[in-house]
């Protein structure tokens, strides 16, 4: 096979694994919508806010440390102990879900019945306040995070297809993170569908996106279901800064991912679970197969606008997205 | 317990009605300077079927808000299976079994109608949520004797052609006996309807008429309804409150209502001379 041909499909298979992890952003953001209809602009921050809490706590690092040196004049800035990795997932786990309830208790409980654009815009108040006190928190130098999830390339994927190149042995070059990242993925969507679909509270958040009156004549506390889902998103957004934060670093620049997650919400639809998925291999490989195949004829650089033309189009032609509930209406 | 009383009596068409079930004591809801309900007492008994009529803005709906705990009454007691109910949540009157329909239909009209009814069931469902996501054990078992349930509804309302259908594409006799079917799915102790004739033709009334009787028939269950269309209401209800002004202006069976001076007057109007 001539290599061009294969450096293509290696091109196409790392915008697979790209997709991946723009899916996992993607994935909290339908979470959210599906069940109270909110778009949720801080979704991105959340993501690196759970990747700088994950780090702090496994680094031993004291929370709010520059404030409280400030104000009682210490020098206090490590407990001086390391969390293992598992431990530390969990207790970050247990922090997400303290911000969700205190989002809901303070935030969306005051906003029941409002119009959908007041939502959204307390969320944007929301992702600068809470990069605000991820900053106070934890400080803002890049940080790296590692969990121990193998990185790097795999050797065995490289060696098993270098038979395809025949004489000019060539190997495909995928990194191992992406592969992980690939598998968590798959066992978060197939977790959060069986969820959605077959459980008691999965009904009940269904039921109460789709009306609130509805759900409390029923016996469905809108509090509780809407706490449940914030500590879901909050835990993907978790998954989600995990392996951003593996592959790049802890930075504040990963709550602009957030922005890639954008246009793969508008190709899978924005209440559907496998369409945040199928939305973000189709961006990932998209966005990399046009630079390599068009890319040079245009002067390159087209991975910053693709996904966005893309999203475009299918607002024109499909508004509702790959997978999006179709909109009835009867008149 | 309190000092009900427990006897009941016999309908007409020789129906054993039990003792109370629900009883309302002086009941006033305010608006702001709006009095909605004024001082109304009425109760319900195990078994009957209730109407609360009334001309438009009377408060029909906003007494059965009060029953149902969107509304919190400024003044007087709510009684439910001889125990005070205290200020509540909806969704927790929904839990003490008092399952009700909307008038303006309040469906999950993204979900199919089989979906739908099982939210009824959400109360009924007791095991936890990584054994129903696995299905496994005690949740297998409960979810097909929840659907079980289900579909012994679907086949009472005569719906199982649309069970897979989703909500938002069915026309609004239909949906409004979805929404029945859902609050039936609860196996109420009370079911509160809404209006359920309200914006349908004859023969829609009719059917929702025959439904009506066959599930206060069939399961026992109390029923209390409000209803704009005299002719139904009369022919449906066991005992019947009238309702003008936010006050009580009657109660009684329908043939004593109909007699009564003050709703003849409210219905059909009064020459001031």
């Amino acid at each position: 096979m001539p290599t061009e041909i294969l450096y293509g499909v290696e091109v196409a298979l790392n915008g697979l694994m790209a997709g991946v992890l723009y899916a996992l952003v993607a994935l909290g953001f339908v979470l959210i919508f599906k069940a109270s209809g909110i778009f949720n602009y801080s979704q991105g921050v959340m993501a690196l806010f759970a990747a700088l809490t994950l780090v702090g706590i496994m680094e031993g690092q004291v929370p709010f440390a520059h404030l409280i040196n400030a104000i009682f004049g210490t020098k206090i800035h490590h407990f001086g102990w390391e969390v293992p990795a598992l431990l530390a997932i969990a207790l970050t786990t247990i922090v997400m879900v303290v911000f969700a309830w205190l989002v809901q208790r303070f935030i969306f409980r005051h906003l029941v019945g409002q119009e959908p654009i007041i939502l959204f815009m307390a969320t944007i108040g929301l992702a600068y306040f809470l990069e605000g006190v991820g900053d106070l928190m934890w400080g803002s130098d890049i940080k790296t995070l590692d969990v121990g999830l193998p990185q790097g390339a795999s050797f065995w994927i490289e060696e098993n297809t270098a038979f395809l190149g025949g004489e000019d042995f060539y190997g495909f070059f995928i990194d191992k993170l992406d592969v992980v990242a690939a598998v968590v993925a798959a066992v978060l969507v197939a977790g959060l569908v069986i969820f959605s679909q077959y459980t008691k509270q999965g009904r009940a958040m269904r039921a109460v996106a789709d009306d609130h009156q509805a759900a409390l004549s029923v016996g469905i506390s809108l509090s509780f279901i809407w706490v449940l889902v914030w500590s879901l998103a909050g835990f993907v957004a978790l998954v989600a800064g995990i392996m951003w934060g593996a592959k790049s670093g802890v930075q504040f620049s990963l709550s602009l991912i957030a922005l890639k997650a954008l246009p793969v919400l508008m190709l899978g639809g924005f209440t559907s679970i496998p369409g945040a998925i199928v939305g973000g291999l189709i961006i990932g490989v998209g966005e990399k197969l046009f630079e390599f195949l068009i890319g040079p004829m245009v002067g390159g650089a087209t991975e910053n606008w693709f996904a966005y033309v893309l999203a475009l189009i299918f607002l024109v032609f499909r508004p509702q997205g790959l997978f999006g509930e179709k909109i009835i209406e009867r008149v | 317990m309190n000092d009900m009383s427990t006897e009941g009596y016999t309908t007409a068409d020789g129906r054993k009605i039990g003792g109370v079930l629900m009883e309302m004591k002086n009941i006033t809801l305010r608006f702001g300077g709006v009095v909605a309900i004024k001082d109304i007492s009425f109760d319900i008994r195990e078994g009957e079927i209730r109407a609360i009529i009334g001309p438009n803005g009377a408060g029909k709906s906003s007494m059965l808000n009060v029953i149902s705990g969107f509304y919190v009454p400024q003044e007087g007691e709510v009684w439910f299976r001889g125990y005070r109910r205290g200020p509540m949540r909806p969704y927790q009157v929904a839990r003490l079994g008092i399952a009700r329909t909307f008038q303006n239909i309040a469906l999950f009209e993204g979900m199919s109608v089989l979906d739908n009814i099982m939210t009824g069931r959400l109360n009924h469902m007791k095991s936890g949520m990584l054994a129903q996501a696995l299905w496994w054990g005690k949740a297998e078992r409960e979810e097909s004797e929840n659907r079980e349930q289900v579909e012994k509804i679907i086949d009472f309302l005569e719906i199982q052609n649309i069970r897979k259908t989703p909500v938002g594409r069915l026309p609004y006799g239909l949906k409004k006996r979805v929404e029945l079917a859902r609050a039936l799915a609860a196996e109420p102790k009370l079911l509160l309807l809404d209006e359920p004739m309200a914006g349908m033709n004859v023969e829609e009334k009719e059917d929702m008429s025959r439904f009506i009787l066959d599930v206060n028939d069939e399961f026992g269950t109390t029923i209390a309804l409000i209803e704009h269309d005299m002719g139904v209401v009369m022919d449906l209800s066991d005992r019947v409150v009238v309702m003008d002004y936010g006050k009580k202006i009657g109660d009684g069976t329908p043939d004593e209502v109909r007699r009564n001076q003050d709703v003849i007057d409210a219905y059909l109007g009064v020459a001031h001379d």
